[in-house]
């Protein structure tokens, strides 16, 4: 049991430390030193961003619930899809970009979140691999409906998207998304979910409900991921459904199972890295899945459980550490 | 307390249990013994729901547990110990207290305390993950979640499963202790000379039917039992 003011102590320190981040990117930006690859890095930090987004959310699933998604894409594109579609039905209405953005991410979030949630209803009576198989199947067919769909511009692209996020305000959004994200797993929801993986059926048999829990994992998770495909749409602003097929739902996975299955630090850390691992690669041209996949062998031969495994970065933790106020509340802190 | 009446339960096309009946008065400890595939393991899944029934009834206090969620079961206050002890492997050992008391979190901090004076080995490693524990200490501490429900019955489930014999004895005890708290119990083992010492009635179960029934004192002298479970 921890105090609430310990709580209100912490989220303060963290929200100093994101606005000291913010600073940052913003000193890099505006400062000019980067010349005329600003644009180009600052694109950089945005998908970092959004890839964040995904990355977390699918965490949810894989690290909190324990169970495997090769499907994440299709949720994603449904956030895309949707709130690039809500999007231009605001456009012209006068309201604020900003206010736009985001109402168009979260009808696309709810959108991609009542997918989930049906996509749950049956297949998370499965388990394991069978689940992985059916993850992947309900993805495919969200891709091809979006291919076939008039209104998302068939199998051709779906163009001329307001590009209404920008990198100021895709962190924000960002932050916003991973810290709900970490209450959540802190929660008691966290907590209830997070007994389900250990053992279902000592679960049971302590009265919790395991399908519910499941499903509305599942739906959280799904949320997320379709507001980070609403960033992405919004960024973009223009899209295939080829772009999120099998490749892109595997890509996000060994993104969380590099940085390290259930922890969202891990998630926070791997998907910035890896995202913008490509571009800084960009020189070896094709040779960089190469590098990508070398990456992938050797994290799993030293690290089986990802770099941070399940550890979570405390900033509280942190400057308790520093300032010398002993181990014990930097425990308590993680 | 608990009542069972022609219970049918089929996996598929398999018949598993066969128009079983039997009771358990208020403060027993009832034990059901049987070989392998007997089906005593599915006859507590069924009561706690996991398993559906074809035909029959259950009662639990009045409550027809056909028709209840398994998940509101343990809010009766009937709690179930699963075979094969299922703690929560990767939580520390007072998180697994902590999941017991989900159904009814009110008393939490006043039953822990009554599971830590029950069970003082795990008051020492309350810090620890519960899948660093011993065999024992694993039992100890999935009967001690079951306790913080405050249940008025508990359904045990193998609690002697791959328990050294002197650990066994340990387990016994406590589930002894348990009762004398007035906490009815229904116990389903294949050792049966344990169960039988420490239980006021049993009931034999072969391939899906009561074949014998009594008190346990009759049933460890009874000749079938002897020669069939007790290898005397």
């Amino acid at each position: 049991m921890k105090m609430p003011k310990k709580y209100k102590v912490s989220y303060l320190i963290n929200l100093l430390g994101l606005l000291v981040l913010y600073g940052l990117a913003v000193l890099l930006f505006e400062s000019g030193v980067l010349g005329t690859s600003t644009t180009y890095v600052k694109g950089i930090f945005t998908t970092a961003c959004y890839t964040i987004v995904m990355v977390t959310s699918l965490n949810l699933v894989v690290g909190v619930m324990g169970e495997f998604s090769l499907g994440h894409a299709g949720f994603v594109s449904v956030g895309a899809y949707v709130s690039a579609l809500a999007s231009n039905a605001l456009s012209g209405t006068g309201m604020p970009n900003l206010l736009v953005l985001l109402i168009a991410l979260v009808i696309g979030g709810i959108a991609a979140g009542i997918t989930g949630m049906l996509v749950g209803i049956p297949a998370l009576r499965l388990r394991g691999d069978y689940l992985a198989i059916v993850t992947v199947a309900f993805a495919e067919i969200i891709r091809v409906c979006f291919c076939n769909f008039e209104f998302t511009g068939g199998g051709k692209t779906m163009s001329g998207i307001a590009k209404l996020a920008d990198f100021y305000w895709v962190y924000w959004i960002t932050a916003a998304c991973v810290a709900v994200m970490f209450m959540f797993v802190r929660s008691r929801y966290g907590r209830t979910v997070k007994s389900i993986r250990e053992d279902y059926i000592a679960a049971a048999a302590s009265g919790i409900n395991v399908t519910y829990y499941k499903v509305f994992t599942f739906a959280v998770a799904a949320f997320f991921a379709g507001v980070g495909g609403g960033l992405y749409a919004h960024y973009m602003t223009a899209m295939i459904p080829t772009n999120f097929n099998f490749n892109y739902s595997a890509e996000l996975l060994s993104e969380v199972i590099i940085g390290g299955t259930g922890s969202l630090t891990g998630s926070v850390i791997g998907a910035a890295f890896l995202s913008a691992l490509p571009e800084m690669m960009r020189q070896f041209s094709t040779y960089r899945m190469l590098a990508y996949s070398v990456i992938l062998v050797l994290v799993m031969i030293f690290r089986p459980g990802g770099i941070f495994g399940t550890w979570e970065f405390s900033l509280t933790g942190l400057l308790m550490k520093l300032s010398g106020k002993g181990n014990k509340a930097a425990k308590e802190g993680q | 307390m608990l009542e069972i009446k022609d219970l049918n339960v089929s996996y598929g096309a398999v018949h598993a249990i066969h128009g079983v009946s039997l009771k358990v008065n208020d403060g027993e400890i009832v034990s059901l013994i049987g070989a392998n595939g007997a089906g005593k393991t599915t006859i507590l899944r069924t009561i706690s729901g996991l398993e559906k029934a074809d035909s029959g009834t259950i009662t639990f206090d009045g409550t027809d547990l056909r028709k209840t969620e398994p998940s509101k079961i343990i809010s009766l206050k009937l709690a179930h110990v699963p075979e094969g002890r299922h703690i929560f492997p990767e939580m520390t050992v007072e998180e697994n207290l902590e999941m017991g008391a989900y159904a009814d979190p009110a008393d939490m901090d006043e039953n822990m305390k009554d599971v830590y004076d029950r069970f003082p080995r795990l008051l020492e490693r309350r810090r620890q993950l519960a899948g660093t524990l011993s065999g024992g200490e694993q039992q100890m501490l999935a009967v001690g979640r079951a306790l913080m429900a405050k249940p008025k019955m508990i359904l045990m489930d193998e609690p002697s499963m791959g328990l050294s014999p002197l650990l066994v004895k340990e387990i016994f005890s406590i589930i002894k202790e348990v009762n004398k708290k007035g906490i009815t119990i229904l116990l389903v083992e294949q050792n049966a000379k344990m169960a039988l010492s420490i239980s006021d009635r049993a009931y034999v179960l072969e391939t899906g039917k009561i074949s014998i029934e009594g008190p346990a004192q009759e049933l460890m002298n009874d000749e079938r039992v002897k020669k069939a479970y007790l290898g005397q």
